[in-house]
């Protein structure tokens, strides 16, 4: 039995900690949320220069030609420091497209280029705000053209390629887009946590090509956001983390009735609560991993597991860690804020607890028995 | 990351695999057991089982050699564990023994005693329980009232002992009572062993919510009315009883268990077989709902088991994450029993004339009492925050105090 990570992935993970740590921490989302900028640009060019963008990247095309579990540590250590940059948009997605559905051509032409960080991939599936399926689709395409709007596209002011899921005459497709195409209109929508920007992507008689097969696209919808989930998990886990962290640290150096709060069974009865919901998440994560890295075909149930699993450690540790800390928790100046739009973003971002629920039942009809631990 | 043995751990686990084959049949089902067997009868079959693995050298893996164990590792506790589930054996009766009392005893008792009281203990000829919670000493064990007299060269006990598993067939137990109340709750406490045939111990069953008594491993209360000790079967000296204590509840630890009974598989199959209104009850929403929040917990659970089991197979020390394992397992048990119980609608709540209680019944009702057993929900919150996240502890109104000057009334 080995349910862990390797000695070069914790290696790995340990110098992406100490690298945002270096790079200012939770300061760099602050930075982007108070200026209203579309991402940090600086802390992306670092990242660039680190050799992340090209982690799942095969050597052939100038990448690393690691395994998903690499992904996995660096996702952790992102969401921990709520790094404000397009590295899920473009590296858990868009590259992914690329590797597993593009052809060779296209391969060529943007693999090295989002290495060396010439693109910046995102996608586009929602249109409004219901559950994108794919008959409710009415972005199109004809003759290559493609027509419509995205809403709540992540990441698109930074990005210059995007993968566009739209309606097509064999059914849905995936379609590549050149975002500085002059028929592309990219305007930022406003939200809940301005350290993330989001926006909206009008396409007007766009040229757009082909990625995979005509009409399999909502299968490839699937599998990107199966493999995206257990990623946005490692995300949410190690931000549900530095909440407990930054609850605990308050708990510990805030007085009351003469006494540590942290002292308090009530604080630390939630605190507990928090660590057992981290926990959980975290071990589903690592199932997911495990699946994610091995191509499993259990991969839609370990992602939706993994994925509630964290959406709720998220959420719970990042709205408990605002009541740990008093009225100091609801000022714009505390932390706490940071982490609870962060945990709705990414709780909502590849659809909500909802759906993800409904995906995991539905895989959990499918199978006749569970192995039992 | 797999879930494969390494090449050692996948030997020993053929050799397991070989005796048990050998000498123990296969379960047929999860449910085939000894459950319906008298407690004599199944006292019998168990003492059986375990005098063939003494004699096959499979009885207490973890003892040292000197002792007749083997010095398994945890890895290898664990995959023997593992084995023996898969096959029909009576278990339950000797953990305890081997468990707790055999190493407080290879640590504090007399070498005579070692040889005297070890061997039967491993062999399954005696069996051991373990004396320390009571009627006013629960989650605070420290704050007990048991006391011992010196009496020349014996101690006499006088008191009562409450949740005593497996005291009515038992033969020794290890004992923590007060010496001294003149001191603080820790310090006057001393720990002993005790033969539960002395006069003067009386064992009485306790009457469970579930209706059960002296089934099985059943709870006792214990009750010491000037009973004789030798003070050679003092084990550690007088005044350290709560370190020895502490020690022996280490030796607990290692189990990597959680609660049985009606879990997200048993519930899935009744949500896909049972019909509401001529509906499979998994297409209403809130069932739904429900089965995906008890898979996370349930896959959370096995995984975490799993991130410990991969940690010990390194040989390294597995982190605090087995802390959850209790208290998220025992209110899971309790909510699947309650929707397994409501699935039967109006009529939920009557009990099968042939079969009797349902495993879903069974589950609601023993449930409450596993939130409480080997920690209650609480204690192991505080657990959780004091010693995994490093919070302080609560300040104690019975600090610095002598026993005999701590409040116990409004």
């Amino acid at each position: 039995m080995n349910l862990d990570f390797s000695d070069d992935q914790k290696f790995l993970q340990d110098e992406a900690k100490k690298f945002f740590d270096k790079e200012g921490g939770l300061s760099n989302a602050r930075s982007v949320m108070d200026n209203s900028l579309e991402g940090d640009k600086e802390l992306w060019q670092k990242i660039v220069e680190l050799g992340w963008t090209g982690i799942r990247i095969p050597e052939a095309y100038e990448g690393l030609g690691l395994g998903h579990l690499e992904l996995c540590v660096i996702a952790e250590e992102l969401g921990r420091s709520l790094a404000p940059v397009p590295f899920s948009s473009s590296v858990y997605f868009f590259t992914e497209a690329l590797i597993k559905y593009s052809s060779e051509e296209i391969k060529s032409e943007l693999l090295p280029n989002l290495v060396s960080g010439e693109v910046v991939g995102t996608y586009g599936i929602a249109e409004d705000m219901h559950q994108a399926t794919e008959s409710n689709l009415s972005v199109s395409v004809a003759s290559d053209k493609i027509n419509g709007i995205k809403i709540a596209v992540p990441d698109a002011g930074m990005a210059s390629h995007m993968i566009v899921v739209v309606k097509s005459s064999a059914g849905t497709d995936l379609r590549l887009v050149d975002l500085d195409d002059a028929s592309v209109t990219v305007t930022q929508q406003k939200n809940l946590d301005t350290s993330r920007a989001f926006f909206k992507v009008e396409f007007k008689d766009t040229p757009s090509k082909l990625i995979g097969e005509p009409g399999d696209g909502w299968t490839y919808i699937q599998h990107l956001l199966d493999q995206a989930a257990v990623l946005f998990a490692f995300e949410q886990v190690g931000g549900s983390q530095a909440a407990l962290d930054m609850a605990k640290a308050y708990s510990l150096e805030r007085f009351a009735f003469g006494r540590q709060i942290g002292s308090y069974q009530a604080i630390k009865h939630k605190l507990a609560d928090m660590y057992i919901a981290v926990t959980l998440a975290k071990s589903n994560c690592y199932y997911g991993a495990w699946a994610l890295s091995s191509e499993s075909a259990e991969l839609p149930l370990a992602a939706a597991t993994a994925r509630v699993s964290a959406t709720k450690a998220f959420q719970l540790c990042s709205k408990e860690n605002i009541q740990t800390h008093g009225g100091n928790g609801f000022t714009w100046e505390y932390d706490c804020h940071l982490f609870y739009k962060r945990s709705k973003v990414l709780s909502v971002l590849l659809g909500s607890e909802a759906t993800w629920k409904e995906k995991l039942v539905t895989n959990l009809e499918k199978t006749n028995t569970l192995a039992k631990g | 990351m797999d879930f494969n043995d390494t090449p050692d751990q996948a030997k020993f686990r053929a050799k397991c695999r070989e005796w048990l084959e050998a000498n123990a049949e296969l379960k047929e089902s999860k449910s085939s057991g000894h459950a319906d067997s008298s407690l004599e009868d199944h006292l019998k079959v168990a003492k059986a089982w375990q005098q063939k693995k003494y004699e096959a050298g499979w009885a207490m893996l973890h003892w040292p050699k000197e002792y007749g164990g083997i010095e398994a590792s945890p890895i290898e506790r664990i995959i023997w564990g593992q084995e023996e589930a898969k096959f029909n054996v009576p278990g339950g009766i000797f953990e305890i023994g081997l468990g707790m009392c055999g190493p407080v005893m290879m640590q504090y008792a007399s070498e005579e005693q070692k040889d005297r009281y070890l061997a039967p203990m491993a062999e399954g000829k005696e069996i051991w329980c373990q004396l320390f919670s009571e009627p006013a000493a629960g989650s605070d064990v420290a704050g007990l009232r048991s006391k011992a007299e010196k009496d020349g060269d014996d101690w006499i006990i006088n008191g009562q002992k409450v949740w005593t598993s497996g005291a009515h067939y038992s033969d020794f137990g290890i004992l923590v009572v007060r010496h001294d109340p003149d001191v603080a709750k820790h310090k006057g406490l001393t720990f002993f062993f005790v033969d539960m045939k002395s006069p003067g111990i009386t064992v009485k069953p306790i009457k469970q919510i579930t209706g059960q008594a002296g089934t099985g491993a059943g709870f006792n209360e214990v009750y010491f009315d000037n009973v004789r000790i030798p003070d050679s079967q003092r084990l550690g000296e007088i005044g350290d009883g709560w370190k020895v204590a502490i020690t022996t509840l280490m030796n607990e630890r290692l189990a990597v268990g959680d609660a049985r009974g009606s879990d997200i598989e048993e519930a899935l199959i009744l949500s896909k077989t049972k019909d509401d209104a001529g509906e499979a009850l998994i297409k209403n929403d809130s069932v739904r709902e429900r089965l995906a929040d008890w898979f996370c917990q349930a896959n959370g659970l096995k995984y975490t088991k799993f991130r410990t089991i991969s940690a010990l197979s390194k040989g390294e020390a597995p982190g605090p994450e087995a802390s959850i394992t209790k208290i998220v397992s025992a209110n899971k048990l309790q909510e699947i029993g309650n929707f397994g119980i409501d699935s039967g609608d109006m009529a939920g709540m009557l009990i099968d004339e042939n079969d009797g209680v349902s495993s879903f019944q069974g589950a609601w009702l023993g449930a409450p009492g596993l939130r409480i057993a080997g920690g209650t929900d609480e204690i192991l919150r505080n657990v959780i925050a004091e010693r995994v996240l490093g919070l302080p502890q609560d300040p104690r109104a019975d600090k610095g105090l002598a026993f005999k000057d701590i409040p116990t009334k409004a």
